[in-house]
């Protein structure tokens, strides 16, 4: 099926907790209502004719700019070899939407690491924690305004450059150069 | 060795058992003779660590340690002179008395092997009666310092290491004790001299193609050996890519070295057991031993070097196929080892000793029916030898390998 | 024993997962992120009773040098090098999952021959990787001799990748809009050659381990995953097609030049054990590097003459900001998956790999249950997980 069938058949069901296809210019996908989004994994899942079996990618993206994290879900079928792509748009404030992991297992580690790195909380995850980063780490990488902390556990995250008080080698020779002159003059 | 000494005090013109310096004659033999041992022990242990690491180099397309000495022959003294000069740790939360005690008790249930070992006709430090016993007995205390060295190491890997250790031991050392029954079965008697001294010189002769039961309990000591010396495919208490390395974890320097002094040594140990209990042990081709123990002179010398190297021959290519073995075979998991033995090796040696029982009675009426089973048995493992050769000599053709043991050395 | 022993549960906290280990008087073992056979800095939280293990969680993250982060910042071209570290290992695929990816963002079109150029690099790099795959997973298993067989193989290899692009790990090869260099001259005899060699190694290597008692007894019904738990998990590549379902994305979804190519996927058929155990995870490996000399043999008779390795591509890439582009490619590791916004300027706005690993040690909470610690061991070599894709 193609993503115009697959979205009409999600529209019929769904009504307008499932917003217009938004072509983004090489994959399509359509947005969804956050709430709905269980609801909506569980259908694909099961409907016979989409029997979206796997969940192949759970990304998100921060936008500082329209205050927004999107939450990318990748669908694929390996029984009707089809694909979709699913986005929940949140607040970025307080990114919250429900955990898929009852649809799909491979959701645990996916959201775990979007968790981890973006700052969205699944609710109702069965074990939401870090799983990139120290437990105690603070601040979310992948935010568009993330700045590092300066330690961790009296370890610094920075360190001196190498290339601190390093002078080009052609440089120290044109400067030796113009000593030289300026002695002769 | 007390009769050669009390020969020795009559050959000086005193009574041994009025001379009052011949237990003072006793302690200086059994010095030097420990002495000799030991380091016998030691060395060839050390010896074995090199041909083992050159052996797993040829097995594996490298090249192995060729630096040091002749084809890297002394590699084994260098590494010896460098464990002995690292620092010798204990773990912090360690048991450190039982910690430092572990390796000696490793030590001394090896090295006590040694006594009843033989080497040729004449050579062996006592010739117990009660000699394969004895054997069997000392090298429990392996176990011990195993147990010793794992739990007071207070890692658990070690602890890990230890607890399988105990368990393969102790296990195994059931159907090892049963299938070297069958030799002292047929030879009746328990001393290791004795036992060599019951077979022949030629393969026919050797107790394991005396009878079918003899055949199986060879290689049930065989494989019962390779579990009570760790080796490959029963190296599960050293397992390095389970328990990182078992119950020697956490030692280092000397005490480290003695585990791997203990474990090389033992290559020897079993492989020696195999040869006298079943192999004919130093008995040569054509010469009985009532007319070796009648040679004098020259030729007496030459017999009973010749009977060493047949020995040390014997042996050594045992060593070999445990080495072989190590680098060709994945390793067996704590259950399978289990099963192996308790529902396998245990029964069958056990049904081993009853048939060769049966055996014994069946040959003294029909000596002939013994003769011809030696006969059948020897050839049917000549033609797997053959067979065994060919496939390899078909191997070698057909994927055109080529035989070079000549370069990197 | 005081009391009966509680599986932990999934809805139990970390710290009263390991409050209630202590508590029942289980083991609690630390497997790594040291240990020698973890396959990299991992560390699996291990909770024994004796030799049985009642549960292993894996405590990844050690190698996470958040390369994501690093892709948004770096203009498309300089995050290249980059791709290689997310799976050293197989780094080739990495660099082709991203230049895929961009090609997509920006519509670049990638000359055929250069398109040949990169399935041959990936196609050496996949046997290389599978070599170290089956050679570590026999390693673990106890048997030490297979390991320096594969990597002799893995080194000739090298040589040739070496040759290519004048690296032996981190290739950086490939280009958006097409590779770096051209093949060196009589690099296809040489190829050639290797294979003619290699074909006979496998079969050496079958008789050396594969088929090897001791090896099926330890690895046959070890872990069985059924087909429907495989995709459940996301388990991709080898790993799933071990379970039996015939899916290669070289097959399935065609890109590059694969369409041309005739090879077969190979398929777990439960020889020795159950569908899907780890014999069955390590057969398919092996398999594979035969059908790759397959497709090797193929691309050396086909690549066109017109020595053309750059598309058109500019040198400043841009793309409009919020357009994104998927890309899926069949790594050693599996399905392996770009998915890539466009940002303002010169570099992505977000940058997100979904690699084969990551999934793949999701599963081993669920299958460690009930198994001994020797086959822990086994498992996570049969996953073939390395650590630096799953933690990136």
């Amino acid at each position: 099926m193609t993503f115009e069938e697959i979205h009409q058949r999600l529209a019929a069901k769904f009504g307008d907790r499932i917003g217009p296809l938004a072509p983004a210019n090489k994959d399509a996908f359509a947005p969804v209502q956050t709430p709905a989004i269980v609801e909506i994994c569980e259908f694909l899942k099961t409907d016979p004719e989409l029997a979206f079996d796997c969940l192949i990618n759970l990304s998100s993206v921060d936008w500082p700019k329209k205050n927004q994290i999107e939450v990318v879900y990748h669908f694929w079928s390996y029984q009707k070899q089809h694909s979709f792509i699913v986005k929940c748009l949140l607040d970025r404030a307080k990114p919250e939407l429900p955990s898929v992991t009852s649809v799909w297992n491979a959701a645990n580690w996916l959201e775990r690491e979007q968790f981890d790195l973006m700052g969205v909380v699944f609710t109702d995850h069965p074990d939401l924690r870090r799983i990139m980063l120290p437990d105690d780490w603070v601040g979310n990488p992948l935010r568009k305004d993330y700045a590092e902390q300066p330690e961790w556990h009296n370890i610094t995250t920075t360190r001196e450059s190498p290339l601190d008080g390093f002078v080009r080698l052609d440089e120290l020779v044109k400067k030796k150069a113009s000593e030289k002159k300026e002695v002769l003059q | 060795m007390q009769d050669f000494i009390d020969n020795l005090i009559r050959s000086w013109g005193h009574d041994p058992a009025a001379w009052p310096w011949t237990q003072f004659l006793y302690l200086a033999f059994m010095g030097a003779a420990a002495f000799i041992v030991v380091n016998f022990a030691a060395i060839s242990a050390g010896i074995f660590s090199w041909a083992e690491r050159r052996v797993a180099a040829r097995m594996q397309s490298r090249v192995g340690p060729n630096r040091v000495g002749p084809f890297g022959f002394l590699q084994w003294v260098a590494d010896a002179v460098k464990l002995l000069l690292k620092e010798d740790l204990v773990p912090a939360e360690a048991d450190a008395v039982l910690f430092r005690a572990a390796p000696y008790f490793m030590m001394v249930g090896f090295a006590c092997v040694f006594v009843c070992l033989p080497f040729s006709h004449k050579l062996i430090v006592a010739d117990l009666n009660i000699g394969i016993f004895y054997i069997l007995a000392v090298t429990a205390l392996i176990v011990v310092g195993i147990i010793m060295s794992g739990w007071s190491s207070n890692s658990k890997w070690s602890l890990f290491g230890a607890i399988r250790s105990a368990a393969q031991i102790i296990s195994y050392e059931i159907p090892a004790g049963m299938a070297l029954m069958i030799p002292v079965l047929l030879a009746g008697t328990l001393s290791t001299q004795g036992i060599i001294r019951a077979q022949g010189g030629w393969p026919w002769q050797w107790f394991i193609f005396d009878n079918p039961a003899a055949f199986a309990a060879f290689f049930i000591y065989f494989i019962s050996a390779l579990a009570e010396g760790n080796r490959t495919p029963f190296d599960l208490p050293e397992a390095e890519s389970e328990l990182v390395s078992g119950y020697n974890t956490e030692y280092s320097g000397m005490r480290f070295s003695y585990f791997f002094l203990v474990e090389w040594g033992n290559m020897w140990v079993m492989s020696a057991i195999a040869t006298t209990m079943f192999l004919g042990g130093w008995q040569l081709p054509g010469l009985s031993p009532a007319r070796f123990d009648a040679l004098t002179g020259g030729v007496a010398v030459i017999a009973e070097i010749a009977s060493l190297a047949l020995f040390a021959f014997k042996t050594l290519f045992f060593v070999f196929v445990v080495m072989w073995l190590r680098w060709t075979l994945p390793r067996i998991r704590v259950d399978q080892m289990m099963n192996m033995c308790w529902k396998y090796l245990v029964p069958a040696s056990f049904a081993g000793a009853l048939f060769v029982a049966a055996w014994m009675l069946l040959v003294h009426e029909a000596p002939w029916l013994g003769q011809a089973m030696r006969f059948a048995l020897t050839a049917i493992a000549a033609v797997t030898v053959a067979a065994f050769a060919l496939r390899t000599l078909k191997n070698l053709r057909d994927t055109g390998d080529k035989f070079d043991f000549t370069s990197n050395w | 024993m005081s009391k009966p022993l509680e599986i932990p549960t999934m809805d139990m906290t970390h710290k009263e997962v390991m409050r209630r280990i202590e508590y029942t008087g289980d083991m609690l073992l630390n497997m790594g992120p040291q240990h020698p056979s973890t396959h990299g800095v991992i560390n699996f939280l291990v909770q024994t009773d004796g030799e049985v293990m009642k549960r292993a969680i894996p405590e990844v993250g050690y190698l996470h040098r958040s390369i994501e982060k690093i892709g948004e910042r770096c203009t498309y071209n300089g995050f290249m090098p980059y791709t290689d570290r997310v799976d050293y290992i197989a780094a080739m695929f990495a660099n082709q999952g991203w230049a895929m990816a961009v090609e997509r963002l920006g519509g670049f079109q990638v000359p055929k021959y250069a398109e040949y150029c990169r399935v041959i690099a990936c196609e050496l790099n996949r046997i290389a990787s599978h070599l170290i795959s089956v050679g570590t997973m026999a390693m673990d298993v106890g048997a030490v001799t297979p390991f320096p067989y594969a990597l002799r193989e893995r080194e000739f290899i090298n040589d040739l990748l070496e040759e290519l692009c004048g690296a032996r790990l981190t290739y950086n090869y490939l280009r958006i809009g097409g590779v770096a260099f051209d093949l060196p001259t009589g690099y296809e005899d040489k190829v050639a050659h290797f294979l003619d060699h290699f074909e006979k190694i496998l079969d050496e290597f079958n008789r050396l381990i594969t088929y090897n008692e001791i090896f099926i007894k330890r690895l046959a019904n070890l872990a069985p995953i059924p087909a429907e738990m495989a995709i459940d998990y996301c388990l991709v590549g080898p790993n799933l097609r071990a379970s039996g379902l015939s899916f290669d994305v070289r097959k399935q979804l065609p890109y590059s030049v694969y369409p041309e190519l005739h090879f077969e996927v190979p398929v777990g058929k439960g020889e020795v054990g159950a569908k899907g155990d780890a014999w069955d995870r390590f057969w398919c490996r092996v398999e594979e590097m035969r059908q790759c000399c397959r497709i090797l043999r193929q691309c050396l008779a086909q690549i066109p003459k017109d020595k053309e390795i750059m598309g058109k591509v500019p040198r400043k890439i841009k793309v409009p900001e919020g357009v994104e582009a998927y890309s899926r490619i069949e790594s050693a590791r599996g399905d392996m998956q770009y998915y890539v916004v466009g940002g303002a300027g010169e570099n992505a706005h977000r940058v997100k790999i979904r690699t084969g690993s990551f999934t793949a040690m999701g599963i081993i909470d669920e299958l460690s249950r009930g198994l001994m610690i020797a086959d822990l061991v086994a498992l996570i070599a049969s996953l073939d997980v390395v650590a630096p894709e799953i933690d990136r």
